[in-house]
C-alpha cells in the first residue's frame, strides 16, 4: 500500500505555493521562477480501478460543483461527457482481448493531464487565464478568462469545457488549493482502492514501476506507464494493462502533442501577420514620401469642362 | 444608343466651374460607412486576440470577455451591410479587356503617369481587385468566425475542425487588413477620391483624370 497522506493540522498553512512560482502564464511573458518546486503527479492506476465514482463525486464535493440530473442512455458514463461542472469522469470500456479471449472492463478516469507543456495555455489569448507552476499544475484563473474557447482548440487530451452560464473555462486544477497546504487531490483522498495515488512524480514513477512489474507477473505483458513525451510528460499519469494501445481506454491518445495546426496558429501567423501588416503600412507611408500626392492638374478640369460643358446644357 | 456600360443609378453631371459629378448616392455611403465602421472595429477587437503585445486593445470595447462577446456580432453587421455594397457595385467591378493592361502597367500607376494608362470606366483594376478580394475575404470570414464562435455554435464542429477555423480566420483576417491598408491609401494618395463617399460627389477633372470612360459615357449618355 502506498503510504497515505496525513490529515491536515487544525491550524492555518501559508500555501506552499503561489504567483511567485509561475513558470508559464499565458499571454504573458514572465521570468520562471529561477527554482523549480519538486514536480507533483497524481498515477491514476486503471487496473485497480473498480468504477465506483467515488473520485467524480469528491471531486463535485471539494470544489463545490453541482451537476445536472441527466438522461440515461444505457451506458455507465454519467454525465455523459465531460462539462464546466465535472471535470473528472469515469470512462467505461468493454473490450475483448482477442489473445485470451477475456472480457476486459477497461475503466479510465478522465480529466486534466496537466501536461509540462500546456496546449490549453499556449493557444490561450488572456493574459494570466492559464498558469503554470513550477511543480507542474496547470490551473485556469476565472478572473482573467474571457470565455473564448481558444484552450479547447489548443488541448490535445479535449478537455477544457467553457460554461454556458458565465462564459469561463472550467477543468480539472489537480485541487491546487489542497496541495497548497500539503494535502492530495480529493479524488485521490475519497478513491477506495488506491487506484489514485498522489506524491512526487518521481515516486509516483517507482510506485508505477512497482505495479507495471505486478501486473506483467500476471500476464499482462504490455503493462506500462502514460507519461507521453509529445506533451513533455503529463503531472496526471496512467497504468494501463495495454500501455501498447492507449487509445482502447475511450481514446486515450496514442501519441498527443500540441496540433501542428495550433503551432502554426500560435506560431509563424503571430510574427509574419504582424509583419505582413506593418510592410503594408510601411510601404504606403514610403511610397507617399517618395512619389508625393496623385493630385489632378487644371488642365484635367478643363478637359472636364470643355467634355461637359460641349455636350450637356 | 450611347453604351452606357459604366454608370450607376444616381451617377450625373453637373457643368459648371470645376464640373461637379455625382459619384456615390446617399444610400451607398451610409451603407459604404457601416460597412467600414465595422470592419475597423473587427480588425482593432479581432487583433486585441490575435497577439498578447495588442491584448490592451480590449479595453476600447470594454475589456476582453465583452470583446470576445462583441466581435462575431459586428461580425454579422459587416457582412450583412457588405453584402449591401456587393449588390450595389458587382456588375461595375466585372472584369473587362483593359483591366489587365491597367494590372500591367502598374508601374505607371504608382509613379501617377496615368495619361499612359487605358481609359477606365467608373473602377480601375486595382479597386476591382479590392471589391473581389473582399467579397471573397468575407464570405471565408463568416464561415470561419461561425465556427470559432463558443457562445452559439461549439456543439457543431469538431475540435480538429475549430482548429482549422481558427487559423483560418487568422490568416484571413491579416490578408483583409492588408487590402483594407490599400484601398484607404490609395483613397488618401490619389487626391479628391475621398469626397466621393464623404458627399457623393467628385470633380470633373478627377473623373477625367481618373476613370475617364466613366465620364465620357455619364456626359454622352445623357445627350
Ligand atoms: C464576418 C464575420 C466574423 C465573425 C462571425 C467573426 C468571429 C470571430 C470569432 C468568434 C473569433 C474568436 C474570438 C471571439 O469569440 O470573439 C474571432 C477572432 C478574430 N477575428 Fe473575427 N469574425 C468575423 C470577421 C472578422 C474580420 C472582418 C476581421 C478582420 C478585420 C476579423 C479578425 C479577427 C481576428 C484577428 C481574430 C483573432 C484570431 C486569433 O486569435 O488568432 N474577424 N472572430
Ligand atoms: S476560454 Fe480558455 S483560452 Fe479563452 S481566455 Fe478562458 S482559459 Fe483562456
Ligand atoms: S490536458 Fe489539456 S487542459 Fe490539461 S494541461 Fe494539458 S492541454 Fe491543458
Amino acid at each position: 500500500m502506498f503510504p497515505p497522506i496525513a490529515n491536515p493540522k487544525a491550524e492555518a498553512i501559508t500555501p506552499k505555493f503561489g504567483e511567485q512560482d509561475l513558470i508559464r502564464r499565458s499571454a504573458s511573458s514572465i521570468t520562471p521562477a529561477a527554482k523549480r518546486q519538486t514536480e507533483v503527479a497524481k498515477l491514476i492506476d486503471v487496473s485497480k480501478c473498480i468504477g465506483c465514482k467515488a473520485c467524480q463525486v469528491a471531486c463535485l464535493e471539494w470544489n463545490n460543483l453541482i451537476e445536472e440530473v441527466g438522461i440515461n442512455v444505457g451506458v455507465y458514463e454519467n454525465p455523459h461527457d465531460l462539462t464546466p461542472n465535472t471535470w473528472t469522469l469515469m470512462r467505461y470500456t468493454e473490450w475483448e482481448n482477442p489473445e485470451s479471449g477475456n472480457l476486459e472492463w477497461l475503466i479510465r478516469k478522465d480529466g486534466c493531464m496537466h501536461c509540462e507543456d500546456p496546449g490549453c495555455l499556449k493557444a490561450c489569448p488572456a493574459p494570466g487565464a492559464i498558469v503554470q507552476y513550477s511543480n507542474g499544475i496547470v490551473d485556469f484563473v476565472k478572473d482573467n478568462c474571457i470565455g473564448c474557447g481558444y484552450c479547447v482548440k489548443g488541448c490535445p487530451f479535449n478537455i477544457p469545457r467553457i460554461s454556458k452560464v458565465d462564459h469561463k473555462a472550467y477543468k480539472c486544477t489537480l485541487c491546487s488549493d489542497r496541495v497548497a497546504v500539503g494535502q492530495g487531490p480529493a479524488c485521490q483522498k475519497a478513491c477506495p482502492t488506491q487506484a489514485i495515488v498522489f506524491g512526487t512524480k518521481d515516486e509516483m514513477k517507482q510506485w508505477a514501476d512497482k505495479r507495471i512489474k505486478d501486473l506483467k507477473s500476471r500476464g499482462y505483458q504490455n503493462a506500462g506507464l502514460y507519461d507521453p513525451p509529445g506533451v513533455g510528460g503529463t503531472h496526471v499519469m496512467y497504468v494501463l494493462q495495454h500501455a501498447d494501445k492507449p487509445q482502447l481506454y475511450a481514446g486515450l491518445p496514442d501519441n498527443p502533442a500540441i496540433s501542428p495546426i495550433v503551432e502554426l496558429w500560435k506560431g509563424l501567423t503571430k510574427y509574419a501577420g504582424l509583419t505582413a501588416i506593418g510592410a503594408f503600412a510601411a510601404i504606403g507611408f514610403l511610397h507617399h514620401i517618395v512619389s508625393g500626392a496623385n493630385r489632378v492638374s487644371d488642365e484635367d478640369e478643363r478637359n472636364a469642362k470643355r467634355l461637359a460643358g460641349g455636350s450637356t446644357k | 444608343m450611347s453604351r452606357t456600360f459604366e454608370v450607376a443609378p444616381g451617377d450625373a453631371v453637373h457643368p459648371g466651374d470645376p464640373v461637379i459629378v455625382d459619384r456615390y448616392t446617399t444610400g451607398a455611403r451610409i451603407n459604404h460607412w457601416i460597412t467600414a465602421a465595422s470592419l475597423v472595429l473587427l480588425a482593432l477587437s479581432g487583433l486585441a486576440l490575435f497577439h498578447p503585445r495588442l491584448f490592451f486593445l480590449t479595453s476600447l470595447f470594454g475589456g476582453g470577455s465583452t470583446t470576445r462577446m462583441i466581435h462575431p456580432w459586428i461580425g454579422v453587421v459587416l457582412f450583412f451591410s457588405f453584402l449591401g455594397l456587393f449588390f450595389r457595385f458587382w456588375k461595375l467591378n466585372l472584369w473587362k479587356r483593359e483591366d489587365g493592361t491597367w494590372m500591367a502597367r502598374l508601374r505607371d500607376v504608382l509613379t501617377a503617369h496615368d495619361e499612359k494608362l487605358p481609359e477606365v470606366g467608373k473602377y480601375n483594376a486595382g479597386q476591382k481587385l479590392v471589391f473581389w478580394l473582399m467579397s471573397v475575404l468575407i464570405i471565408v470570414l463568416i464561415a470561419s468566425g461561425l465556427v470559432i464562435w463558443q457562445e452559439y455554435f461549439a456543439q457543431y464542429t469538431t475540435v480538429e475542425q475549430k482548429r482549422i477555423a481558427v487559423l483560418v480566420h487568422a490568416i484571413a483576417a491579416i490578408v483583409i487588413i492588408c487590402v483594407w491598408i490599400v484601398h484607404v491609401y490609395a483613397a488618401i494618395w490619389v487626391r479628391g477620391t475621398i469626397s466621393a463617399m464623404t458627399r457623393g460627389k467628385v470633380t470633373g477633372g478627377w473623373a477625367w483624370r481618373h476613370h475617364r470612360r466613366w465620364l465620357k459615357e455619364l456626359v454622352t449618355g445623357k445627350t
